[in-house]
């Protein structure tokens, strides 16, 4: 189908856009890469009055790394990061792959699947586990929100309908750390019925710090902190690994719909988890 | 909705074109351009038949807006052969029967080329990833995935 008529604007600054987006707000919706919104566009799922093309703002295009922090510009496009960070995050260079297909990432932005929320995609399971924020803009003011208190539900986050995502900042695990990314789908690049991220730091044969997270099982992305608890401080063992590996849905309430029942997608995030922590603790280097 | 005058290069001609926000690149390559070569299947971001190349990028038409791309650089399927000679890329489709009905070809071939400027050799796996956004009901893709590799051959041994 074609999308319904709109009217559109496409600012210059992120001032104009705020600007519009106070006029507009709830009216309006936000184009970056347009990977999701235009599908939701052209199926009439959405039907913005106004739609606020961000594409020619100037400065959200930077990538930056400054320690241990990474900030992504909210029009960096998935493709550059994904050819930034094989060598300096390979757990985003890995993951990132998994996000649809090149041509979709070629205009796909990393902010745009943030904001956008899908439970099942791979970039806000990732903030998550690296412990990332997402940063708005608006009229009122500028807000840093941490990955776990932006997402709130499928498609639902914690931004305001006057708010632009200016930037998305990681916080990179340091070199030793190990990592490991799993997702089940049903063919490359479809959306995942269930997936598992996990960081890993592991000194004299101890668990350091353990950061695992689920998505694709629930409405948002999860920490699986059982496991997580599981693992710290314990010999990094096969058997400590499996068992924690069984604890990623605990408490979990799997959702159930016309692509894999409940049941399934919390036996195959057990599995997932278990591969991950393995792979995790297979790259991780020793520290004294 | 205010219509935009626009201007395209495509294929290295410039078009100007007056546009309707919601218009997509797709339509508009088709329509008003007669671009008829960029197809147009799902009209939502699955298919890929409708990918086009913007700044060698692979892109898929659909989920573009014409008003978008004032001043844009486009290759479409009808750029790909000199004249009458065909793209490498294509007369390897041709000699290893890469295609039958035809209608994800032109989306198939130009994301072939975006992989083979970037991975000039790639590997079955990494064929089989890069075209894994396109949609063919036909070959059952064996073919589709020789040609590209004879593609990537012919382009290396030359």
């Amino acid at each position: 189908m074609k999308p319904a008529p709109f009217e559109y604007f496409d600012p210059r600054t992120v001032d104009e856009a705020v600007a519009l987006l106070e006029t507009h707000g709830d009216d309006a919706k936000v184009l970056a890469g347009g990977q999701s919104l235009v599908p939701m566009l052209a199926l009439r799922v959405a039907r913005p009055a106004v739609v606020i093309d961000v594409n020619r703002v100037a400065g959200l295009d930077g990538l930056r790394q400054d320690g241990a922090t990474l900030s992504v510009g909210a029009l960096v496009r998935q493709r550059a990061l994904e050819r930034w960070a094989p060598e300096r995050a390979p757990l985003l260079g890995t993951a990132i792959r998994h996000v649809g297909h090149a041509a979709i990432r070629a205009r796909g932005t990393v902010a745009g699947s943030i904001a956008h929320a899908d439970p099942a995609s791979e970039l806000p399971a990732l903030l998550l586990c690296l412990d990332g924020s997402v940063v708005a803009r608006s009229r009122r003011g500028t807000r840093t929100i941490a990955a776990s208190e932006f997402f709130q539900g499928p498609l639902t986050t914690a931004l305001a309908a006057d708010e632009l995502v200016t930037e998305t900042r990681w916080t990179l695990p340091p070199a030793h750390a190990g990592w490991g990314f799993r997702e089940m789908a049903r063919r490359q690049g479809d959306f995942a019925l269930v997936g598992v991220a996990a960081v890993v730091t592991i000194a004299r044969g101890v668990v350091a710090s353990a950061r695992v997270v689920i998505f694709g099982a629930a409405p948002t992305p999860l920490r699986a902190r059982e496991t997580e608890r599981a693992l710290t401080g314990q010999a990094a063992t096969a058997t400590v690994l499996a068992d924690a590996a069984q604890r990623a849905t605990a408490g979990l309430d799997a959702v159930s719909d016309i692509h894999a029942p409940a049941a399934y997608r919390v036996s195959v995030t057990r599995t997932l988890a278990a591969r991950a922590l393995a792979d995790a603790a297979a790259r991780a280097r020793e520290t004294a | 909705m205010t219509s935009r005058t626009v201007r395209l290069r495509v294929n290295g001609v410039i078009h100007a074109v007056t546009v309707e926000p919601r218009r997509t690149l797709a339509d508009v390559l088709r329509e008003d351009l007669a671009l008829t070569g960029t197809h147009v299947g799902c009209e939502h971001g699955v298919c890929g038949a409708c990918t086009v190349l913007w700044d060698g990028e692979p892109v898929r038409a659909c989920l573009l807006f014409a008003i978008q791309l004032d001043g844009a650089s486009l290759t479409t399927v009808e750029g790909l052969a000199d004249g009458d000679r065909l793209h490498p890329i294509q007369e390897a489709f041709w000699a290893a029967h890469g295609l039958q009905c035809g209608f994800c070809t032109p989306g198939i071939l130009l994301t072939a080329k975006a992989l083979l400027d970037e991975n000039p050799q790639p590997d079955e796996q990494e064929i089989r990833e890069a075209i894994g956004g396109n949609l063919c009901r036909c070959t059952g893709y064996h073919f589709i995935v020789d040609a590209i590799a004879a593609a990537a051959r012919r382009r290396t041994s030359s």
